[in-house]
């Protein structure tokens, strides 16, 4: 089941960047919660601080609180014990091209010594099913190296992959911004089964996604949260004029 | 092409070749232009005509420069195949694995040019063993330098580190040699051989592992401990491709996309797990081709090999005996061959030398390109 995130000061940089600014934000478990906003606004940086992304690059500086379920993952946990939990789909589809299908579904397991079989074999279906990709490929999982699929289904292999080691949190980072419109409506039927069982933090470009997938959306303009709200209350009657601006296309 | 903006098309064709059509909307280009004067320039440029003849002399040279390398190629076979014919008739492929039994010590003989003895094991031997101990010192070390480099260097240190490791293949060789028998010798004779010796004559070993011959007095490291020999020369070959290796290695790394690394570490890999799953599994292949390239260079290595190796056709087990190598050999006897079938014999060896070489470094090659061109290489 997944967990609430909350979210207190949190500021990031990027070498001399100041690119998020005093963040503040609670993101309700077992929901969807869309961030929107123009490109370099900051939206990304956020997930990727809350499963310590960020600081994988050396220029990288962050300060503030994230609290996910009941840990402070700045102070409480290490990054590693951190991304366990929370799970992450990119931008662009990462399989390892250098692994099977099934071996990439549960290379997550793997890395942490993971050796069953019999149950590997029951959460690489369970995942699989969960990514609507099981029909696709259960009859090749071993024979096919994960890069020879589509990319849509490269997405979806990644979200199983994801998904296989049991996460709290999904940050999905503009998870269809490279896929073809087939692609990206079974990601977003996807992200609508996902969100009962998992909290999900999507950030996407794509406005109409937000409102499809989404319960809460936030606004994030020039580093800062401009708003966040119920995602009916951002796409009708926002109360800040920048978002209402956003939405209605007069800038972005 | 010169063409598009004069107003008859079919005029100004001067190569001959199909005009190219490009869709130029017509409003774009008024009828009435014949009638406005032409600028200086346009002038200029309709009066500078075709360039395809320089065009295609300045080709025909570049293609002469390139065909230069081919015929070198084939200067080289040719001129070792037909001078090696002597010996190739006398002893034919028995000139790689026979020998003679010496009539007073009972030993094999494999090559006694005053007697015309001519086999070339000891030094196809002699290569082998000492590129593989290269290897075995070499790759670990190039493979930890290079994650080191792309994986954990901390950025103020990066370009000094590769600097000196590229620096160190510029080293010529034979000062490498010089250096190996001021320094690296002693310092085997004297600190590193002792305990090698020590742990291979272990009773404990002997007994357990005995059957492999490769312990006690007659074993891996058994005879007498002088420093020069098969040993030394391995260390000095090591020591001589860690650079290729470890660059080509370091080249084949970078190459791994960071989406690679995110992905693994976003699954909650440490950073050696990481390293493990998303750089070296990737990598792999062109790790291989760079240690094959590696290889390449060390079988073909000369000096350096020549001054440390001992100089004596002989085969023993132990890499503490004294030994001779391919390159060596051809180094050393050339000059003194006085026979002509001592000749040929040395470029017998050359040429399977230069056999070896080619075939090894265009596996190498092979394998580093595929990795670096483009996406890695895929399973399927």
């Amino acid at each position: 089941m997944g967990v609430a995130i909350e979210v207190k000061a949190l500021n990031a940089w990027y070498g001399a960047t100041h690119t998020l600014q005093d963040i503040e934000l609670n993101i309700p478990a077992n929901h969807a919660t869309a961030l929107i906003g123009p490109s370099g606004c900051g939206k990304s940086t956020f997930v990727r601080c809350l499963n310590r992304m960020h600081e994988t690059n050396p220029i990288a500086r962050v300060t503030g609180t994230v609290r996910i379920g009941d840990l402070d993952i700045y102070n409480d946990i290490s990054p590693v014990e951190i991304r366990r939990r929370v799970g992450m789909v990119f931008q662009r589809p990462n399989p390892f091209p250098t692994m099977s299908i099934y071996d990439n579904v549960c290379s997550g397991l793997k890395l942490n010594g993971y050796r069953n079989r019999r149950e590997l074999d029951e959460i690489v279906e369970r995942s699989l099913r969960s990514a609507a990709l099981w029909d696709e490929v259960k009859d090749d999982l071993k024979k096919k190296s994960g890069a020879s699929l589509s990319g849509g289904q490269q997405q979806r292999m990644c979200i199983a992959r994801a998904l296989a080691v049991d996460p709290e949190v999904l940050l999905m980072d503009e998870p269809a911004s490279a896929l073809d419109p087939v692609s990206t409506s079974k990601i977003e039927d996807l992200i609508f089964q996902l969100k009962s069982q998992y909290t999900i933090v999507i950030v996407t470009h794509n406005m109409q996604q937000a409102a499809r997938v989404a319960e809460k959306t936030g606004f994030f303009l020039n580093g800062r949260l401009v708003e966040f709200d119920s995602t009916h209350k951002i796409f009708t009657n926002p109360s800040d004029k920048r978002t209402e601006d956003y939405i209605t296309g007069r800038f972005g | 092409m010169s063409n598009l903006h004069v107003p008859n098309p079919a005029a100004g064709n001067p190569e001959g070749s199909a005009p190219i059509r490009i869709a130029v909307p017509a409003a774009e280009q008024p009828l009435s232009q014949a009638e406005q004067p032409i600028s200086a320039v346009r002038r200029y440029l309709l009066s500078r005509g075709s360039s395809s003849v320089s065009d295609r002399i300045f080709a025909g040279i570049m293609l002469l420069c390139a065909l230069v390398i081919f015929a070198l190629v084939a200067l080289i076979a040719t001129e070792l195949i037909t001078q090696s014919r002597p010996s190739w008739h006398a002893f034919g492929l028995s000139f790689f694995y026979h020998y003679n039994v010496d009539p007073i010590t009972h030993l094999p003989l494999f090559w006694d040019p005053v007697n015309g003895v001519f086999y070339a094991l000891p030094f196809v031997y002699g290569t082998l063993i000492t590129s593989l101990v290269a290897l075995c010192i070499a790759v670990p070390l190039a493979i930890g330098l290079a994650i080191f480099l792309t994986e954990m260097c901390p950025r103020w240190l990066r370009s000094p580190l590769s600097f000196f490791t590229e620096l160190l293949a510029a080293i010529p060789s034979v000062v490498y040699g010089l250096w190996a028998i001021f320094v690296l010798v002693p310092l085997l004779r004297d600190n590193i051989n002792p305990i090698f010796i020590r742990i291979f004559q272990l009773p404990v070993l002997e007994k357990l592992l005995g059957w492999t011959h490769l312990f006690g007095d007659n074993g891996l490291f058994g005879g007498v401990n002088l420093g020069l020999g098969l040993l030394g020369a391995g260390a000095i070959l090591a020591i001589m491709i860690l650079p290729i290796i470890a660059a080509l290695t370091r080249e084949v790394m970078s190459a791994v996309p960071n989406s690679q690394r995110e992905a693994a570490l976003a699954l909650g890999a440490t950073r050696w797990e990481m390293i493990r799953m998303a750089v070296l599994r990737n990598a792999r292949i062109g790790i291989v081709g760079s240690i094959i390239l590696g290889l390449g260079r060390a079988l073909g290595e000369t000096m350096a090999v020549a001054m440390v190796i001992g100089n004596s056709p002989e085969i023993h087990l132990s890499l503490l005996s004294m030994g001779h190598s391919m390159a060596s050999v051809i180094a050393n006897e050339f000059s003194e061959a006085t026979s002509d079938m001592h000749r040929s014999a040395l470029i017998e060896v050359g040429l399977a030398l230069f056999l070896v070489t080619i075939i090894v470094n265009a596996c190498a090659r092979l394998l580093v390109w595929a990795v670096t061109r483009g996406a890695p290489a895929r399973v399927q």
